[in-house]
């Protein structure tokens, strides 16, 4: 239980929330129609017969949508339901040809289901945290109307409509803003993860539907919520839910009353306000649509869906602390994007096959690279870097060659700067550029034999038992090197040397 | 009366609803014997003809009558069609 | 010289193909009919050009040697419900006044491959709401037949595919589209002496046609023999990938195998039709249709369809609930009538359009269809006529077990006339009462001229078969049509 707390003049408050999020499915036409779904259109342009509703048109479902949503389902562990259906919302707007959108609500493809979201002290989330999810449908998405382009009239731009979305529908199981936003975040992990959505929330891939009501500390049943639609980032989710909450506890607390409303978020001010278009009470007059039939999925589509998941972000996680020995810190950073443990995970390849070593064994240096060291280079480079040209195959020879003890660590950044400006092979620019360190004993010997000849005293001292003096003894050596000695090499014949 | 009436958006004025409102209960106290019928242990129809739901392939403009790319022909029979776009009344949200 | 507008679809077709006359030379009989029948106001517009560009290519075709269509240089008429490229189609209503799609429905097209020509497109029922043809915004059609009384009551054709009906019937036509959602082929059919078959639900394409009640609306010939109707719904059938309820199956070659020898069949008639208040001469020719099938070799059979008293009530829960939500989309954004007053916001916009467009049969039903779907109601209404719906399909299930097919009146009265029952709904509604079951129970049924009753009117005979055999069906409206020899036609008084 999150301490998420609002203090009103009567005591305090707690706030419930549920999210509905619309997660625009990735496949490359329509739900119900062979139109585009690619963004950024001239209007009007990816609209089908279909999708405009003309007289006599038909929907026919896409595989693809479907397969997508039933994997996603999978993905947060929830029942697949082998027979659903399509039901028809009826309601008139000028983003929704039809007159109807094409949902489902009796039986949707996807049951009960749930998702974790992880402790966060510093965010007010004390322990890991399973939120339950309800169900996942799909649904066609409305097209957009531009209200700023002429004084008297809205534009239609049909583009969007008949997209497919999965609805993904939360239990009201979170009670912080905190707790709706990891619980964005993890969703939108897990749908990358699978690739069933690009979680692209500027390009509205992803919307919240925020519901949310407010009870007393202590109280037991739900108060009235609100629906807060289409709410497009996940700061803008907590916003409105801070927002939302304050409001009602006000209301509430002047001896008002919550109406059930949906209302809007309006991103300059960070409120939320009454939707005007959503004023009569809805009755939505859901009956399963008759241009369609049961959707029925055989074992075999099924166990396809399944054998196509990736490991998932949980998993992944437990993988890198547990076989990996990585850090908790590291695992979380590296598997909470695709592209970032898709790097990882190459780079590891790469670096563990030039070793010739488990992955185990480099997967801590791999990761230190991939986290801080690299990411650092980069940015002090700024526009300097060219990121292209650190490959997986560059950075690997570079992490080899430190790996070997040819190069320092400090000689592995120089070399990745020239690799990030140049394009050039680390291994040239380690023989070309003189970066490499001294592992021919006989040098290192040789100048240590100096050192110690000249240090009579100290090394007297030193094997009188002040070790202390072993750090003088490899800075002398390292100094006298140029600091292009490999340490481990000059450790071991110091430790030799001085008995 | 007047709210289903709202509801599929249709305007009726008052003299409508006078002969509409005794033709409509007539209608409905009508299909009220249905009620009649026990049907505690029957499933409603979900297909006329049993059969399943065929999925077709995830094609872009598979066939022009269901793909896109011909915006002219979207508009061709609009009221109100401008810079590519249909007009309506202005809303607000 | 024979007169052309007295042949039929096979007629024609052989007759073009042999060279006993041309494409073009059928055409032009048939466009100058449709010009002289304006009284009958079957067309809602006629398409002269377009009969005459599709009997040129027949033409041309044969001179070329090539292979002809099914329907090679048969001009017919279409039912202003299906999309035509670039010609007007209205569903008869003032909302689409001035659509012009830019699509063809897959009926149509299948009808055009297969080397028919369009005369102009059919009067209707609007968004065929009606038995009677008079809820169309483009006016009444008038039935060519009227009583042997001497008075010149204009009839009404029966609906919604009155044009098609009045037009067959007529000689304006060898042959129309109709379609069928509660009867709409079958009552017409019956009430203008023709035959026109509903086949199973899903046998021909809904794509492209304007829905009404999409899981009872089915497309299907209209003509003045079974063999007719048998060629036509092979063109007009077959599988479409772009309606999900297409069925997936090879379209059989009925008009091949017409057989009106019924031996080893069982005909069943159900008790149930044997309704209070049914005409006697209606009544007597089924008793003659019962004796011409026994004629046929046929064995008949008692059987029970104990819900069928309630499946004209089921049927106006479901086509209406239906039709509410499928004429959601006539809202003046992106094609025919807007009507916006002064100052109006989008959902008045809606409001004022949907009034001013839609005629007063159409509202109602979309009326009755958001009230049984609405908040607190589906189940008592909807669900539990779809469960009634179940019911009717499984009375018929039985039957089969006992019969190959059944036999019935097609409509409890001869055809009256235009406005006798406008005034009163439920009574319009009642026309159907025979027809309805077979529609929610998706089967093929038929309707076939069986004589004239007292007044000189035709009246029909209803056969209904098992899913899928819309042979066994055609087989016996091929051995009632043999041995009834209705050749009585309407005097033109156009
Ligand atoms: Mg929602
Ligand atoms: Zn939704």
């Amino acid at each position: 239980m999150s301490n998420y707390r609002i203090q009103g003049a009567t005591g305090q408050w707690e706030v419930v929330i549920g999210l509905e999020v619309h997660a625009q499915v990735t496949s490359k036409a329509k739900l119900f129609s062979s139109a585009s779904t690619e963004f950024g259109a001239e209007p009007n342009v990816q609209v089908s017969l279909i999708d405009a509703a003309m007289p006599g048109m038909l929907p026919v479902p896409n595989r693809e949508c479907i397969r997508q949503a039933v994997r996603t389902g999978m993905a947060i562990e929830a029942e697949i339901n082998k027979w659903s259906r399509f039901d028809r919302k009826n309601y008139f707007y000028a983003d929704l040809p039809q007159g109807y959108q094409i949902s489902q609500l009796y039986h949707p493809l996807v049951g009960e289901g749930q998702l974790l979201i992880e402790a966060d002290e510093k965010a007010g989330i004390p322990e890991d945290k399973v939120i339950r999810i309800e169900r996942i449908h799909v649904e066609q998405d409305a097209g957009k109307l531009m209200h700023d382009q002429h004084p008297t009239m809205s534009y239609v731009d049909l583009n969007r409509t008949g997209v497919a979305l999965m609805e993904i529908v939360s239990r009201p199981d979170m009670t912080s803003p905190a707790e709706a936003g990891a619980y964005i975040r993890k969703l939108r992990s897990i749908l990358r993860y699978v690739g069933s959505c690009d979680g692209n929330m500027e390009e509205g891939s992803m919307r919240a539907d925020v519901n949310v009501s407010v009870r007393k500390v202590g109280d037991t049943e739900l108060g009235t919520r609100t629906e807060t639609k289409n709410v497009n980032s996940v700061r803008f989710v907590m916003q409105a839910i801070e927002h939302e909450a304050q409001r009602q506890v006000d209301v509430l607390e002047d001896g008002g009353k919550i109406v059930q409303e949906t209302r809007l978020f309006d991103p300059n001010t960070g409120h939320t306000r009454s939707m005007r278009s959503k004023e009569d009470a809805h009755d939505y007059r859901y009956f399963p649509d008759p241009d369609l039939l049961p959707l029925a999925l055989d074992d075999a589509f099924l166990e396809a869906c399944r054998e196509s998941l990736p490991e998932l972000p949980d998993a992944k996680r437990a993988r890198y602390t547990g076989e990996l020995g990585l850090s908790e810190y590291n695992a979380r950073e590296l598997t909470a994007e695709v592209e970032t443990f898709a790097r990882f995970e190459t780079l590891l390849a790469a670096t563990a096959k030039g070793i010739g070593k488990p992955e185990k064994d480099v997967a801590t240096q791999v990761a230190n690279w991939s986290l801080s060291v690299a990411p650092g280079v980069i940015k002090a480079l700024g526009d300097e870097a060219d990121v292209s040209h650190a490959t997986a195959e560059r950075q690997a020879s570079i992490l080899d060659m430190q790996a070997k003890g040819e190069i320092s660590g400090g000689q592995a950044k120089e070399i990745f700067e020239i690799v990030l400006k140049t394009g050039r092979e680390p291994g040239e620019i380690a023989d070309t550029e003189g970066l490499k360190q001294v592992s021919d004993t006989g040098a290192i010997e040789e100048a240590i034999d100096t050192i110690i000849a000249n240090n009579a005293d100290k090394v007297e001292e030193y094997r009188g038992g002040k070790d202390k003096l072993f750090g003088f003894f490899v800075g002398q050596t390292m100094k006298a090197m140029q600091g292009k000695a490999n340490p481990q090499v000059v450790n071991q014949i110091l430790k030799d040397k001085l008995g | 009366m007047a709210k289903i009436a709202s509801l599929a958006r249709i305007d009726v004025d008052e003299k409508d609803l006078d002969h509409m409102v005794p033709e409509f209960n007539n209608i409905l106290a009508w299909v009220e014997q249905l009620g009649e019928v026990d049907t505690s242990s029957v499933e409603p129809m979900t297909a006329v003809i049993p059969q399943e739901l065929r999925l077709r392939d995830d094609v872009v403009d598979a066939d022009p009558l269901t793909g896109g790319g011909k915006r002219d022909a979207i508009l061709a029979n609009a009221p109100v069609a401008e810079h590519g776009f249909f007009g309506v009344p202005k809303v607000i949200e | 010289m024979t007169d052309l507008t007295e042949l039929g679809v096979k007629a024609i077709r052989d007759g073009v193909a042999v060279g006993d006359f041309s494409a073009v030379e059928v055409a032009e009989a048939f466009n100058a009919a449709v010009a002289d029948a304006a009284q009958l106001n079957a067309f809602i517009v006629a398409t002269p050009d377009h009969a005459l560009d599709a009997a040129k290519k027949v033409d041309a075709d044969r001179a070329a040697g090539k292979e002809l269509g099914t329907m090679a240089g048969v001009p017919i008429g279409m039912k202003d419900l299906f999309a035509t490229k670039g010609v007007q189609t209205t569903a008869a209503s003032h909302i689409l006044e001035g659509f012009k799609p830019e699509y063809e429905s897959t009926v149509s097209q299948k009808l055009w491959d297969a080397g028919a020509g369009m005369l102009g497109k059919l009067n209707l029922d609007q968004f065929a709401m009606g038995s009677s043809n008079e809820t169309s915004y483009f006016g009444d059609v008038a039935n060519p037949w009227r009583r042997n009384d001497g008075g010149n009551a204009k009839l009404a054709p029966g609906g919604s595919s009155g044009g098609s009906s009045a037009a067959v019937a007529g000689r304006i036509a060898p042959a129309a589209t109709g379609t069928d959602t509660g009867g709409s082929i079958r009552q017409p059919a019956a009430f203008t002496g023709i035959a026109g078959i509903k086949p199973t639900y899903g046998r021909c394409s809904r794509w492209g046609i304007v829905a009404f009640a999409s899981s009872l609306d089915q497309a299907g010939p209209m003509a003045r023999s079974v063999e007719d109707c048998a060629i036509m719904l092979e063109a007009m059938a077959g599988f479409d990938p772009k309606d999900s309820t297409s069925l997936e199956l090879d379209v059989p070659a009925w008009s091949a195998n017409l057989n009106a020898d019924l031996s080893g069949k069982r005909v069943g008639i159900p008790k149930e039709y044997r309704m209070d208040g049914t005409d006697e001469d209606i009544l007597k020719s089924w008793e003659d249709g019962i004796a011409w099938l026994k004629d046929a070799g046929a064995e008949v059979v008692e059987i029970s369809l104990p819900h069928t008293k309630y499946a004209l009530p089921a049927y106006y829960i479901v086509a209406p609930a239906e039709a509410s939500s499928n004429l959601a989309r006539y809202d003046g954004v992106r094609y025919g009538l807007r009507d916006l007053p002064d100052g109006a916001g989008l959902q008045d916009m809606y409001a004022a359009t949907r009034a001013e467009g839609f005629g007063d049969e159409v509202k109602r039903r979309i009326l009755i269809g958001t009230y049984v779907l609405s908040a607190g109601f589906y189940d008592a209404y909807y669900t539990q006529a779809m469960k009634i719906r179940t019911l009717v399909q499984s009375d018929f299930e039985q039957a089969w077990e006992k019969c190959d097919f059944v036999l019935a009146p097609t409509t409890p009265t001869a055809a009256f006339a235009l406005g006798d029952k406008t005034s009163d709904p439920l009574a319009m509604y009642l026309n159907d009462v025979f027809a309805v079951p077979a529609s929610l129970a998706g089967l093929p049924a038929m309707s076939v001229p069986a004589g004239l009753n007292k007044d000189g009117l035709p009246l029909g005979l209803q056969i209904v078969g098992p899913a899928f055999d819309e042979q066994a069906v055609l087989n016996a409206g091929l051995a009632i049509e043999q041995r009834a020899g209705f050749t009585a036609k309407p005097e033109k008084w156009w």
